[in-house]
């Protein structure tokens, strides 16, 4: 219960006359409030400065320091005051927190100092108010990062025994942690560098010799170049092959975008080895050393901002889709237009729509290259306009990608952030209060029961050892609860008991129901609509509903029960046995026969063995004696899987 | 006639400025919303002085009472969503929307949406220091849902099935279906002399009187201020 509306108390219980006239059973007494009921001021001395408040907005949260008895430990008896020796800045926001029930974070405020505060005066940090959370949970975490750096750079120096891969991976991965790394980084570098390099330069005309013509300098060095190639391919494998043994998860590391590249730089070379006399296939592969140029790629490793700009496309991708396709709708509107446009003017260009693509492209980018130019006027008048909007298409969505992109971008981590935040906040919350509503009623109720045993027994010493000193307000609030249970002649109980029960009784309920199956169309009914009740909480059972005439209710019913009797995982094996009870169908035995078989197979002890063996054919298995309607006596009857032949 | 030749100028007005603006190229950022901006309710109850002699309440518990309103309703009114909220928090088990639904109404007695504080306070004054003819009274008011001064089944049902939606789920024994049909047909059998199928006013109170149950209950809140 939130303390925040605590003031309303007094007005639930006043309404609770409303239930008296309809109860049929008497009322619990109230609690007595002990203390005096006239509110008095309490003056809280911070260093110094005065608060003053009254003292039941104090008590609104008895699990902090103010709410409860520890602000005994700082009460001055000369003064008659009580006297913090804190921040009187920071005990203001705190002492709100009590007014009006919402925590703030005042931006003013170190986020260290802050803590410290709400760690003294026993408030969770979970408490802040939405308005604040989100600025404090930043304020911490770059606090956090702050010190982890410092950390960071110490720690780096010390070594604790790692393992040899585990260094390795190490090095790999920070190259500024030894030196090993950062040559082995540097070197790497190069011989990309060097490797594109002589991609680049292969293809160059290198000048004529006097016996041959102008050829590229790949085709003169052969040698060379090769020697170079293989030199790089070399380290590459080597780099390869390192990273794969010290990577920790080798298949992670596989699947990695950085090893592929890695991989698709290194194949072609050991293909062209392969395959280097068979002239027909030599040219394929050719070819294939346009895949050298993913080597390119593996900078990527070496350098920050190539990677982000990776990461931007990436999850840039449905602005750019979007952006792809507004274009090509235009393209492909502007090219039919200017087909058909063009396609009376005679040796035109235009002689297809995708041949008209390619100048709608050109024009709509603005590049205008002139192979293609229109020759009527109204091919002018539309590739006029189709320049024109080229413009508009492009120039806009790049902005709004961009924009669109960091807003995303931050959105999603500040969406992510808060969503993953807010279940922890429950939950820390949760955890945190220790007297929650429910779990307060039901240990007070417990406490209610025990003391009853203890008057009977009377032991005065172990009865006030259960007292547990509960707030007036708690024990005012255990009444109300208490008159609705007297009201409804029901009482609250926990998930748990309330599923075990939900067990017991359905078995109870059908044993005792059985005889008289056969006879009334009404159990049927209330059957049904019980189960309606009994599968939320079996959320693991999956039988669908079916129309409730006489074999489909046993179905149902056999079914339903085997569901309720039996939550280990072979319900499934259990209820596909009882599917097959189709077999059922044609039994004209009396129903309250069938039924009594099939009550009696979830009670069997929970062993596959046995449900196996209860298999067999139901229907041929004659029944054993209905059992009387105790949860206990049927286990007991469950042991005894005795066989009786009776008169079907 | 007339006005549909009124109406049709108007759009081709508006029409031609719409066509204006877009050449123009002026943008026209008028929002109705400006329009609907919701003065923020405020309510300021009556003073301390017409609450006493209306009441039977003292200066010092108005005095406790109007704080506890006023810091969880600033403004000084409650509206439903808000009184359900607050009401549901004291039964967390079980959805007592309903039922503060119907408690709502009963407390707001000259039916404008939302409780005042003088609603709050008459409401809570019939109730704790009221005799126990008027908390009949107003018990009575609460169920007769429809205020035609007889109680229903149907209007009894509703309100047993509002009470029992606040226990929730999870309770002991098992809550069936027909619980509150059943509950509803013994209140009724009690209450119900001259078995009409309504109760009214009269035969309320009297059952009740001779309830001694019920007459010792009407007596547990009287300290809660």
């Amino acid at each position: 219960m939130a303390a925040g509306v605590a003031a309303w108390l007094p007005f639930a219980r006043a309404a609770a006359i409303g239930w008296m006239p309809v109860a049929n059973c008497p009322m619990p007494t109230a609690p007595r409030d002990h203390r005096k009921r006239h509110d008095e001021l309490i003056i809280l001395n911070v260093s110094g400065r005065r608060f003053q408040t009254w003292r039941t907005t104090l008590d609104r949260y008895p699990d902090t320091l103010l709410g409860s008895s520890e602000k005994q430990f700082f009460y001055d008896e000369e003064t008659k005051e009580y006297f913090f020796d804190r921040d009187p800045d920071s005990f203001r926001s705190i002492l709100n927190f009590y007014r009006t029930g919402k925590l703030h974070y005042p931006r003013y405020e170190c986020i260290s100092a802050y803590d410290e505060e709400l760690t003294f005066f026993g408030i969770i940090p979970e408490i802040i108010g939405d308005c604040c959370y989100e600025e404090y949970k930043d304020r911490k975490r770059e606090n956090a990062e702050r010190l982890q750096d410092d950390q960071d750079d110490n720690k780096d120096c010390k070594l604790p025994n790692m393992t040899y891969r585990e260094t390795m991976w190490r090095a790999f991965e920070n190259p500024h942690t030894s030196t090993m790394a950062l040559v082995f980084y540097y070197v790497t570098g190069f011989f990309i560098a060097i490797s594109v390099l002589t991609n680049v330069i292969e293809t160059v005309p290198c000048g004529a010799t006097p016996s041959q013509k102008d050829m590229p300098c790949g085709e003169r060095y052969t040698i060379a170049f090769f020697c170079m190639d293989t030199a790089c391919v070399l380290i590459f494998t080597v780099e390869y092959l390192m990273r794969l043994f010290a990577a920790p998860s080798r298949y992670q590391f596989m699947r990695s975008v950085m090893s592929i590249i890695d991989v698709v730089a290194i194949f072609p070379y050991y293909i062209g080895l392969v395959m280097t006399d068979n002239e027909d296939v030599s040219g394929a592969f050719v070819t294939l050393r346009v895949f050298r140029v993913f080597r390119i790629f593996k900078f990527s490793r070496h350098s920050q901002g190539l990677r982000i700009l990776g990461y931007t496309l990436k999850s840039c991708a449905s602005e750019l889709g979007f952006l792809l396709f507004s274009l090509t709708m235009a393209i492909i509107i502007f090219a039919t237009v200017m087909f058909y446009a063009e396609k009376g003017s005679s040796s035109t260009k235009f002689t297809s729509i995708p041949a008209s693509f390619w100048y709608t492209i050109v024009t709509m980018t603005t590049l205008g290259y002139g192979d293609m130019v229109p020759k009527t006027i109204a091919g002018k008048i539309f590739g006029s306009i189709c320049s024109l909007s080229g413009v508009l298409v492009i120039a806009l969505p790049v902005p709004v990608i961009v924009s669109n992109f960091s807003r995303i971008y931050h959105q999603n981590q500040r969406a992510d952030k808060r969503r993953a935040q807010k279940k922890a906040r429950l939950a820390r919350i949760r955890i945190a209060q220790t007297g929650s509503s429910c779990t307060g009623f039901f240990q007070s109720k417990r406490n209610d029961l025990l003391n009853e045993l203890l008057e009977l027994t009377g032991s005065e010493e172990e009865e006030q050892q259960h007292n547990k000193s509960i707030s007036l307000l708690e024990s005012q609030h255990h009444h109300l609860l208490h008159c609705l249970e007297k009201t409804t002649a029901h009482e609250f109980v926990d998930e748990q008991l309330y599923e075990q029960n939900c067990l017991e009784t359905t078995i109870q309920s059908y044993t005792s129901r059985s005889p008289s199956f056969s006879s009334q169309d009404g159990p049927i009914g209330t059957c049904c609509t019980r189960r309606g009740k009994m599968n939320s909480p079996l959320p693991n059972s999956s039988l669908p509903l079916q129309p409730s005439h006489q074999q489909g209710a046993l179905q149902e019913l056999s079914a339903l029960h085997i569901q309720c009797g039996d939550k280990l995982p072979h319900t499934t094996s259990r209820s596909s046995l009882n599917m097959k009870t189709d077999e059922v169908g044609p039994i004209n035995c009396k129903g309250s026969q069938i039924t009594t078989a099939i009550i009696s197979i979830p009670t069997a002890p929970s062993d596959t063995t046995d449900g196996g063996g209860l298999h067999g054919p139901p229907q041929r298995r004659p029944p054993p004696p209905p059992t009387g309607p105790q949860a206990p006596s049927i286990n007991t009857t469950a042991s005894s899987n005795v066989i009786k032949v009776s008169a079907l | 006639m007339s006005s549909c030749r009124k109406r049709c100028k108007r759009e081709m007005f508006k029409f031609a400025q719409y066509l204006y603006r877009l050449v123009t190229g002026t943008l026209h950022a008028d929002s109705v919303e400006d329009e609907l901006e919701l003065s923020a309710v405020r309510h300021r109850p009556e003073g301390l002085e017409q609450l006493e002699a209306l009441t039977r309440f003292n200066r010092k518990e108005l005095q406790i009472l109007y704080r506890g309103f006023k810091n969880e309703c600033p403004s000084g009114v409650v509206n439903e969503d808000t009184f359900k909220d607050i009401y549901s928090q004291f039964f967390p088990q079980g959805d007592a929307s309903t039922y503060a639904h119907f408690l709502f109404n009963a407390f707001d007695t000259d039916k404008d949406g939302s409780v005042s504080f003088e609603d709050f306070v008459m409401g809570l004054s019939i109730l704790l220091r009221g005799s126990v003819q008027e908390k009949l009274n107003w018990a009575f008011n609460l169920y007769d849902i429809n205020k035609d001064g007889y109680i229903t089944k149907e209007e009894m049902l509703d309100i047993m099935k509002a009470i029992y939606d606040m226990m929730g789920k999870c309770t002991y024994p098992l809550l069936k279906d027909d619980t509150p049909r059943q509950h509803v047909e013994i209140f009724f059998q009690k209450m119900d002399k001259n078995k009409d199928g309504v109760v009214t006013i009269d035969e309320f109170i009297d059952c009740c009187q001779n309830d001694e149950n019920i007459m010792r209950s009407m007596q547990l809140f009287d300290n809660v201020i």
